[in-house]
Formats: C-alpha cells, structure tokens, sequence
C-alpha cells in the first residue's frame, strides 16, 4: 500500500515538472490513435456497404430496348417476346439452377414507375416515354463471387443489350475508401513514429530531472523494476490519455457525422457504422497506446536509468 | 565481508590501470582508510565493491559472494547490504531530512510502520532528533552529511562505504562525522573510508591502505596517512605539509616519531 502512494506520488511529481511534454505527449498519441481509429471505421464501413450491397439483386440483364440499335445483338429491334421468354428460360434452366437464387423480371412500365419514384422532379424525366425505357432481369445469385459464369452464358445472346454486374458500379466507392483507409492507415504510421519519438524524449528528460533520486535508489538497491516504473507508468498514463481523446473525438465524428448527417443525407447506403462500432475499437486503441508507451520506455529506460 | 583477489580493472584498453592486481581483505567489523592521491583507484575501489564497475580480471567477494559474476537481477540485493556516503551529501532538496532518509526505504519497499520507527531512531543516532521537517538547504554542511550518513545507514547494512564524507567540511564538524562513524562502526558495520585528509588518519589510529597508481603499496593496522620517509630523505616536502597540520592538531605526533 505504502509502495503504491509512493509510487503514484512519484508519477504526480513527474508529470508536473514535465506538464507541457506530457501535454504533447498526450496530443500526439491522440492525433495518431486517431488515424489509427479513423482506418478501421472506414474499413468497418466498406464491410457493412459490401453485406448490404452484394445481398441485394447482383446481375442487371438488359434487353434490347426500341430505337436505334447500339450493339450487334439488338440488330433486329427491340427484344421480341421469344428473345425475352428464351433468356428467362436459361436463367431458369437446370444448368444455371446451382448459380441462380432468383430472377426478377422487370417491365417497362416498372422501370418507369421506379425512376418516377427518384426523379419525378428532375427536367429530362418529364420528358422521358415509357416506351424509351427496356425490359430487364434482376438475378439473383446464390454465390456472388461466381456472378462472371451467368454474365457469360447470358451476354452476347440475342436480343440482350447489356449485362451489368451492379458490383461494379460500387467498385469507384469502395476505391475511393480503400485509398482513404490507405491515407490513414500511412498517417496514423507516420504518427504513431513521431509518438514513440516522441514518448523517448520525454521520458529521457524525465529521467534525467530525477537523476538524484534515481542515483539514490540504485545505491540503497532499489530493483530495476522499482525504479523504472513510474517512468514506464507516466507513459502509460499519457498514452491512456491520448486514446481516450481519440475515442472520443471518433466518437463525436460517428455520432454527429455520420449517424446525424450522412445517415439523412446520403440515403442509398442503408447500413452505416454506430458509435457502438467506435466502443468497440476504443479497447484497440488503448491497447496500440498502451503499446507505444511499453516501446518507448523500453528504448529509454534501458538507456538511461541503468544499474 | 569485502575480499579482493588478484583484481584489476582497465577502463580503456591499453591505458594504465586503475587498479593493478590488487589484493586485499576487510574483515567484519573493520575500520579501514583507503588513502592515495587523486586516480590512485580508491573511487574504483569503492565502485567494484558496490558493483558500479566489474572488475577487467581477478575475484571480488562482498558478504560471503562472489560479485564479479554477479547477474544484473540480483546486483540491488547487494547494495542493500551496503551504505554509501559522498563528499557532496547528495540529497534529495525538495524533500526534508526525514523523508531523505524515508527515501531508501520506501524505495525498497520497507512498510510505513518500520519506517515510522527506523527513521526517527537513525535521526536520533545521527544527533539530529528535532530537525526531521527541516530542507536540506537549511542544514549546515556537517548536518546534511549526518543527513546522507542516516540515510546511508537506515537499512542496516552490513558495509558503510564512505567516499570523501569530510571532504567540504571544516576539520570541527569532520570529528563530529569521525566520532559518529567509529561509532556506526562500533555497532558491527565495516566501515571503508576513501580519504584525503591526514589528520583525520593519524588521529583515528586505524587500518590504512594506501594506493599508488592502482597498486596497494601499504597496508598498516594502526597505521598513519603517509609512510615518513625523512630518514631516507625523500621528499622533505610533503612530510613537512602533513606536519604542519600536526602543529595545529597534534594527532601526528606518534606518526611522526
């Protein structure tokens, strides 16, 4: 008991004859956990959007559509009956039946009826035709990943325009927070240097302003261990601090960024990380603190407080 | 409690040695002066024996181990047999004199009760009973040595080493330290004492080891802090020095004769 007021005193002592290297110690630590934490939300995010997205409807086949025919397939016009009961056929047909979990059929007048629903208000849809738009399918697979061997048995049969893997219209999005995860990830890298850096100084000058008292506690036989502690703590402390900032700060980045704003905002992505998704990275980021303060005063304290 | 066998120890390689084959014993209970110039090796000395340094060859032996191979683990044990005292006090000045002493037992773990008890008792051996809440920068020179000394000697170590202990002091309050380490010594603690003061030798009348360039070239049980060596007229000078202090101390005079 007494050991530990002893100790705890000690660390008091440390910090405040240290406070504005404390301070930046805790600063940065929270500037790095931060990145830290901001790379596997984002991370979280393009899991959750992929479970949302892959289980929703994966193959668009579109048939001919009236008008001018853009591709060799629709040379006769558009998609006669027979074309469109040949590929419903296939797609129901015991060769695909391992692949295809479901075929939707989509009409003219439900494709129009959806686009009504998204851009009744938009100029060029009053002057859209029902009878512009094309018949499709929406098929649904019972393996996403095996989404190529159903677009090649389908595409380039008469009467089909395109096939479209909906997966890649995600690609961009999904490319676009893969670079931001990389951002991050290489910030939160460089941080996390500068934090042990950072950390070592800061000790260093903390061991050499008790000098004395440490000399006298290797003289009276002190074990390492003893002596080393309250540097090793005052690190540790720091540290804590600067991911508890960090939790924090994510915390409030999710709660009003994401939850309050792009929740409402962007509305085509359903499933969007929670803070509860923050709590729970909020041990990781203790633990990388944590860790960073264990390297550095392991760098340090060797160095310095020697037997 | 303290053996040397053979010991010497080159800080770098190819220069004189600090100490040169140095054997030597201190038995419990002993009162010993090391003498010798400035880097004669007595601070190396005191070092290998509180395991500062490792010797470059030979054995050293504290209380009954082997310390040369001593692992680093097991090198606080050692020092916790053994009291050091410096020239310069080396307190700790933003604490009183009581938690300057409390200091090296607290760090060792020592439970509050046992230093509620040790350390008024060793302040009270020390003579410094009533001055526990006092700085170390209201205390005079004398009484912050007392300070260093109960710290040194709060944990009843077997071993008192003492580096210079009268070195800033004038020759008054160096008796008072004298007088208060024979008695520390008195209670069983072997007491070795690096010096350069002669009076302080020739008074005390104990065992003396001088050094001359890491090489022990006396060792007398009741011995003076020079060898007179008038009648081979070498070196009139210095003999003449060390007898000035005799003039206004008189301890010498059985040295001298």
């Amino acid at each position: 008991m007494s050991r530990l007021r002893f100790v705890l005193g000690e660390i008091g002592q440390g910090l405040r004859r240290n406070l504005s290297m404390a301070v930046s110690v805790v600063l940065v630590t929270f500037v790095s956990l931060t990145f830290v934490g901001s790379a596997s939300l984002l991370q979280m995010q393009i899991g959750k959007m992929k479970g949302e997205w892959y289980d929703r409807v994966e193959l668009s086949i579109f048939m001919c559509p009236n008008g001018r025919p853009t591709v060799d397939t629709c040379a006769g016009g558009e998609a006669t009956q027979e074309q469109i009961d040949a590929i419903r056929a296939l797609l129901e047909s015991p060769s695909m039946e391992p692949y295809v979990q479901e075929v939707f059929f989509e009409t003219k007048q439900e494709a129009y009826d959806a686009m009504k629903e998204q851009f009744a208000d938009q100029d060029w849809f009053q002057r859209l035709d029902v009878d512009q738009l094309q018949v499709s399918f929406r098929v649904k697979l019972t393996d996403p990943t095996q989404i190529d061997i159903v677009s090649d048995e389908v595409s380039g049969r008469t009467g089909v325009e395109y096939v479209q893997d909906q997966r890649k219209i995600l690609e961009p999005i999904f490319m676009v927070m893969n670079r931001a995860t990389v951002l991050s990830a290489g910030l939160a890298v460089v941080m996390t240097v500068t934090a042990v850096l950072l950390i070592t100084t800061t000790i260093r000058l903390s061991a050499m302003s008790r000098r004395r008292e440490t000399e006298i506690m290797r003289l009276v036989g002190a074990s390492n261990f003893f002596i080393q502690l309250p540097f090793m703590l005052e690190g540790a402390l720091a540290a804590l601090l600067g991911a508890g900032l960090a939790t924090g700060a994510l915390w409030a980045a999710v709660r009003y960024g994401v939850e309050d704003w792009l929740a409402s905002e962007v509305g085509f992505i359903n499933d969007y990380i929670t803070t509860a998704d923050v709590w729970l990275i909020a041990p990781v980021l203790a633990a990388i603190g944590i860790g960073i303060a264990a390297v550095s005063s392991l760098v340090s304290l060797s160095r310095y407080t020697k037997v | 409690m303290i053996r040397l066998d053979r010991v010497s120890k080159v800080y770098t390689r190819g220069a004189r040695p600090a100490l040169d084959r140095v054997s030597l014993e201190v038995e419990r209970g002993e009162f010993l002066f090391l003498v010798g110039a400035s880097g004669s090796g007595k601070s190396t000395f005191l070092r290998l024996v509180l395991r500062e340094e490792s010797a470059t060859s030979g054995r050293v032996y504290v209380a009954g181990r082997e310390i040369t191979a001593l692992s680093q683990w097991k090198v606080p044990s050692l020092r916790r047999q053994i009291g050091v005292v410096f020239q310069d006090f080396r307190l700790l000045p933003n604490k009183t004199v009581f938690d300057n002493v409390a200091f090296a037992q607290q760090v060792i773990g020592k439970p509050q009760h046992a230093i509620a008890r040790d350390v008024p008792e060793v302040l009270e051996l020390v003579k410094l009973a009533g001055k526990e809440r006092r700085m170390p920068h209201e205390l005079s020179g004398g009484e912050q040595q007392r300070v260093a000394i109960a710290r040194a000697i709060v944990n009843r170590p077997a071993i008192l080493l003492a580096d210079e202990p009268t070195g800033n002091l004038d020759p008054t309050t160096s008796a008072g330290i004298m007088t208060l380490l024979e008695r520390i010594n008195r209670t069983g603690t072997t007491v070795v004492m690096a010096t350069h003061d002669e009076v302080i030798v020739n008074q005390m009348r104990k065992r003396v080891v001088q050094l001359v360039d890491g090489e022990v070239v006396r060792d007398e049980a009741s011995g003076a802090y020079e060898k007179v060596h008038i009648a081979e007229g070498e070196d009139p000078d210095r003999v003449r020095a060390g007898s000035d202090g005799d003039g206004e101390h008189g301890p010498t005079a059985e040295a001298a004769s």
